[in-house]
């Protein structure tokens, strides 16, 4: 487990493994009962030179011209796999503190489920595998939530192409 | 707990459903008997506030299923966002809550602030205040209209939305647009304060108190109002902190949160208000919570007031000509100033790297803004924690046991705003 503090955040990294364990312990030990938010980030494509925002494929269209938009210079972090899950979490006490919780992991990877903690994270986490196809163990009901139940991809990964969605044309019979 | 431990117990145990805490599921008792009807409630119902739609198990007219399909109004804000400058991006959260647009604003402002480490001035984060609140105002207007026309009470949408206007009238005055104002800039402003906005807003302030009153004339011992309201739609302080409620809905469960209080932004700090509480945690002591916050709200807008008075002439954002846009008249004059210009609406500036999670309380309760930046121009990922989808979510909790018709109070009561919810 890892202690990060930056903008006056406290960051705990943990391990998928270890998620439960440490999610319990700050609900029950250290009174964050609260789970304000799940947040998925795709980091692919992190720190390429002259890409900000987004990755042209071949199914779409980069609209950002290399070099017009890009960094300044290349971002510090190093994620250790493609994806982060964070859990922003709060101690309803004076003082209002708040923890994020992150844990990172590669596409096919993972998370243990917290609703049996926190049952309000039951949308969250299916918000998470419907945009950005995160995989949660245990959860009850993790179907999507946001997109239609037969769409493909998850929308907010850095791969999936703006624009590049399918046109039916009524002549392309 | 040690939020108002005193708190009386509104019923045993939990009612979050198990094992999917979103979804009511039909008794097994009831599941093979011919007398379960199952009714699409929406997408486009009128009391569903947006396009939400329920899938509602009824047993005669008692609710025994419930399930919440939402994503009708999913615009794909977030995906948006990360390929508009931090400058652009400004626009999208107001779309995305559009009726308290201007909370939704400050905090992604908020956000890019906190990366760049910026100083506001004075003036601009009084005047963020005064917004705010009279966003306040305005989005429990429209509650209060809309969920007491579900309800029967017609007549009140009028009187509602006459004062509505006046404060929509105000965001006329400072910004020229009436909603989606973009007036917070990252540093301050957009523009000066109007000099006739002062008097204006005052004769607003002095008129909404007895526009309340007259509210409360209206609905608050009618007996028909009464009926639909007292007792329905249970939530008790544990279930709605497991659920994640917040702002409101919390509140009127007993619950002593409201971030202006225990976590102060802007300056709340410095101004006299209360919060309002209740125990009860029913449909009707979500009303009540909410008429007494127009109250209080009204009162810090009160102050916010006399504050700007004392900063006539004062900056109204920051000195930093790295982020906000040089002052129109030099950029005739000097070459420094059309650069920079030209840089900030071309390029956007740059915000350092880092990931922040910025909360404010929206009236609709804890609305947070999760931003990583990888240091461009642009934000690597933007995520809303949107206060209505918690409380959406928490739509079966409520409702066991309800009759389909107390259903509509009860979605009302949550105030769940769809644009919010599927963002």
């Amino acid at each position: 487990m890892e202690t990060k503090d930056a903008y006056g955040e406290t960051t705990l990294v943990v391990e998928a493994e270890q998620l439960a364990e440490a999610c319990r312990h700050l609900r029950d030990e250290q009174g964050f009962d609260f789970l304000s938010d799940i947040s998925a980030t795709d980091y692919l494509g992190w720190a390429t030179k002259g890409v900000s925002g987004y990755i042209g494929t071949t199914s779409g269209r980069d609209l950002n011209a290399p070099s017009t938009q890009g960094l300044g210079r290349l971002p510090q972090l190093r994620p250790p796999r493609r994806f982060s899950v964070s859990y922003h979490l709060l101690a309803l006490r004076a003082g209002a503190e708040r923890v994020r919780v992150q844990v990172w992991l590669d596409d096919g990877e993972s998370v243990p489920s917290v609703v049996s903690l926190w049952p309000t994270a039951d949308w969250h986490e299916r918000e998470a595998w419907d945009l950005m196809g995160i995989r949660f163990d245990g959860h009850p009901n993790l179907v999507r939530i946001l997109m239609d139940d037969d769409w493909e991809g998850h929308p907010l990964r850095k791969d999936y192409p703006i624009g590049g969605e399918p046109v039916r044309f009524s002549s392309a019979e | 707990m040690a939020i108002a431990p005193e708190r009386p117990r509104i019923y045993e145990g939990t009612r979050i459903p198990a094992p999917t805490p979103s979804v009511l599921e039909v008794p097994e008792e009831l599941r093979d008997s011919d007398d379960i009807l199952q009714v699409n409630f929406g997408p486009n119902h009128p009391s569903t506030h947006g396009v939400l739609r329920l899938v509602v198990d009824l047993s005669g007219e008692e609710v025994v299923g419930l399930r919440a399909v939402i994503g009708y109004l999913h615009t794909g804000f977030e995906k948006n966002m990360e390929q508009k400058t931090w400058w652009k991006g400004i626009t999208y959260p107001e779309r995305i809550d559009y009726v308290s647009f201007q909370t939704n604003e400050l905090v992604f402002v908020l956000a890019i602030e906190k990366l760049l480490a910026l100083e506001v001035p004075e003036k601009a984060t009084w005047m963020r205040m005064l917004l705010c609140e009279l966003n306040r105002i305005h989005s429990h207007l429209v509650w209060l209209a809309t969920a007491a026309l579900e309800i029967g009470a017609i007549s009140m949408f009028w009187y509602c939305f006459r004062e509505r206007d006046q404060i929509l009238d105000l965001s006329e005055m400072v910004c020229g647009a009436r909603m989606h104002t973009r007036y917070f800039q990252a540093g301050g402003l957009a523009e000066d304060i109007p000099s006739g906005f002062f008097p204006e807003c005052r004769k607003f302030v002095e008129r909404m108190p007895k526009a309340v009153d007259d509210y409360e004339g209206l609905v608050d011992r009618n007996q028909i109002w009464l009926g639909r309201t007292v007792g329905i739609g249970l939530l008790s302080a544990e279930d709605a902190i497991a659920m994640g409620q917040s702002g409101p809905v919390l509140r009127g469960s007993g619950v002593d949160w409201d971030l202006r209080k225990q976590q102060p932004y802007l300056a709340y700090d410095e101004v006299d208000f209360g919060v309002p509480l209740r125990q009860g945690g029913d449909v009707y002591d979500r009303y009540r919570v909410r008429m007494e916050e127009m109250r209080e709200s009204t009162r810090i807008v009160d102050q916010c007031l006399d504050r700007l008075d004392e900063m006539e002439g004062r900056p109204w954002i920051a000195d930093d000509r790295k982020v906000v846009l040089p002052p129109r008249e030099e950029l005739h004059t000097s070459m420094e100033s059309l650069i920079h210009h030209f840089k900030i609406v071309t390029e956007g500036y740059r915000v350092p790297e880092g990931e922040v999670y910025v909360v404010v309380e929206s009236p609709r309760g804890e609305l947070g803004c999760y931003v990583v930046s990888d240091g461009g121009p642009k934000p690597w990922r933007v995520k809303f924690r949107a206060p209505s989808f918690a409380a959406t979510a928490a739509a079966p909790t409520l409702s066991r046991g309800a009759l389909v018709a107390d259903l509509i109070a009860i979605i009302g009561s949550l105030d769940g705003l769809m644009g919010e919810v599927d963002r």
